[in-house]
């Protein structure tokens, strides 16, 4: 893996730059809940990558359209059928797999559609979470998870752990785990239970 | 190339006018350069009516199309001759606007069949001295295609920078994409569909019906025989308008208020403001369009269907295809509701072309593609100054 030697400060997400060192430059990539075009057109710039991407709301696609890129209005959790085996190199999942209806099926059909898949998403394994339920027996609102639990967004949260099983039932081969710290750093080589308790976001990046 | 003429008294005499000595520049095709159409017959001498605006560069790469609707016409950003109301997509076409005529040549042409000065029903057939009527062959939406290619081939214009229209022009839009995939750098096909529905042509054939019922109509032959089947044409026109909006927007601008009344008259006179409204539209589209034309504008739409001629494969008519499509529909379109639109999105997606697609929340159904609608603006600000930098980078 090369790291991407960007030391951009427009991007604000570090888990982007992780993924966009996870790709291979010049390969055909689908963002799926690409928001306003953020890691798409950062791809396209540093890796030349032929992007496209799936949004669902309004105003991530028109700001995405106005970036040039090419995006989609839809659903993930329906709308990935639509595409054909193999057609891209990477599907790409940054941040939206807690948010998903059914997200083995998406998973599934990301596997399908890409020859590889990066997920990356919020790890609820973090001692933090586990804080705030254990001692204050409370569900998680935090800085990085700032919803409450009657208005949040995601509604499939996972651990670490929780998505390693998930691969291993869909049968996703895990080629690089990159795990950051609650500092967005990331995290040396260390037992999976290590990473489950202090890793903050994961970033994977699977095959078929 | 013959210049535009404005102001023409407004009426029926002026619309009849047009037909032979439209106020836009015309394009004429000789006997040695033959229409050939679908039907296997050809139209020759041709005549196609046009606007442009803004102007064509040196290599002649900035021009744009835009193709009309059923009932449209080649004034589509200037004030039109016969009604003097302005042009159809003032909102969208002009100076600085999302489709920018400082930028951009925008050409936009009257469909073979219309009659505002491209050959049609209404048009003197000079075989005969007397008007087409039902002589004209049936014109389909690859022959009107066909005619536009002729006219752009004339103009000295290789690849258009982007073909863009809505409803019947979006199935234009469709049409170039397929049959000229190398002419057409951007498509921009909005509030339509790959092929017209069975309800749309139940719709369609209510409104020819309505017209060929009228006694006035004479087997097609009015204009010969002096009269004119206006009644006919007034109902087909209200059915239509009807599914040009959406339930939800004709209750928001008339409810069950009365027209110019305190109570109902317990008669048939329009008790209802939508009655009225539906009965001007009627009204002053008789003032302004070819009851012939009706009947083969609305028969083309009917006969359009990509995917038949792909094996039933809509995604192999796309294959190969390197245009940047950006395809947009309406919520409340239920004349082309976004599924149609997303049948085209799937079909592109799965030929692997590059497309984008939007659907507009709106209440104003079919018709929004031709108000005041500030997400439809910005997306196509946003998609033809980006695929701009790309054509010119």
């Amino acid at each position: 893996m090369t790291p991407l030697d960007i030391h951009s400060r427009d991007v604000k997400r570090i888990d982007l730059l992780v993924i966009a060192g996870l790709v291979a430059p010049g390969s055909r990539v689908l963002d799926v809940g690409c928001g306003d075009g953020e890691l798409l057109a950062l791809l396209q710039k540093e890796r030349r990558v032929e992007g496209r991407g799936i949004e669902l709301s309004q105003a991530g696609v028109n700001e995405s359209l106005a970036r040039g890129l090419s995006v989609i209005q839809g659903d993930a959790d329906t709308d990935l059928v639509d595409y054909p085996d193999a057609c891209v190199d990477y599907v790409i999942l940054s941040d939206t797999i807690q948010a998903m209806v059914r997200p083995k099926q998406v998973l599934t059909e990301m596997l399908r559609i890409g020859r590889k898949a990066i997920v990356s998403f919020p790890n609820f394994g973090h001692w933090t979470v586990r804080a705030s339920l254990g001692f204050k027996g409370r569900m998680p609102v935090t800085e990085n998870l700032p919803y409450s639990w009657y208005d949040t967004p995601n509604i499939h949260f996972c651990t670490l752990r929780d998505f390693t099983g998930l691969c291993a039932e869909v049968g996703a081969k895990i080629e690089t785990p990159v795990v950051l710290d609650s500092g967005g750093r990331r995290m040396t080589s260390a037992p999976w239970w290590f990473w489950n308790l202090f890793g903050q976001q994961a970033v994977f990046l699977l095959s078929r | 190339m013959a210049s535009s003429r404005h102001s023409l008294p407004a009426g029926a005499g002026a619309a009849r006018g047009e037909a032979d000595t439209p106020s836009s520049h015309v394009m004429r095709f000789g006997l040695d350069q033959p229409l050939r159409l679908d039907s296997g017959q050809s139209i020759a001498p041709l005549q196609i009516a046009y606007q442009t605006y803004g102007t064509l560069n040196a290599d002649k790469s900035n021009a744009i199309l835009v193709c009309h609707a059923l009932t449209g016409d080649q004034h589509v950003a200037s004030e039109n001759p016969v009604t003097g109301k302005p042009g159809w997509w003032e909102t969208v076409v002009g100076p600085g606007k999302p489709i920018d005529t400082d930028r951009f040549f925008v050409i936009c042409s009257n469909v073979v069949g219309g009659c505002m000065g491209s050959t049609g029903p209404a048009s003197t057939n000079p075989a005969t001295g007397q008007p087409y009527g039902l002589d004209l062959p049936l014109i389909t939406i690859p022959d009107m295609v066909r005619a536009q290619a002729m006219l752009v081939d004339a103009l000295g214009i290789d690849q258009l920078f982007c073909v863009a229209g809505g409803s019947m022009g979006g199935m234009q839009v469709l049409q170039w994409a397929v049959a000229y995939p190398e002419r057409v750098f951007t498509a921009l096909p909005i509030a339509t569909g790959p092929r017209h529905s069975s309800q749309n042509i139940a719709f369609h054939e209510v409104g020819r019906q309505a017209i060929m019922a009228d006694p006035d109509w004479r087997g097609g032959r009015y204009l010969a025989e002096g009269t004119s089947p206006r009644k006919g044409l007034a109902v087909a026109r209200m059915a239509a308008h009807i599914t040009y909006m959406s339930d939800e927007g004709l209750h928001r601008k008339f409810g069950r208020a009365l027209q110019d009344r305190e109570r109902v008259a317990f008669g048939f006179d329009a008790d209802f403001q939508v009655e009225s409204y539906l009965r001007h539209q009627g009204l002053s589209f008789v003032e302004r369009f070819d009851a012939n034309s009706y009947l083969y504008v609305t028969r083309a739409m009917d006969y359009f269907d990509i995917a038949a001629d792909y094996g039933g494969r809509l995604a192999n008519a796309f294959q190969g295809s390197r245009t940047r499509f950006c395809v947009a529909s309406f919520t409340s379109d239920w004349l082309f509701p976004t599924i149609e639109s997303k049948t085209v999105v799937r079909a592109l997606n799965a030929s692997g072309a590059s497309v984008s697609f939007v659907e507009i929340e709106t209440d104003r159904g079919h018709d929004a593609f031709l108000l005041d609608e500030p997400v439809l603006f910005a997306t196509i600000r946003g998609f033809l100054t980006s695929a701009a930098a790309a054509r010119w980078a």
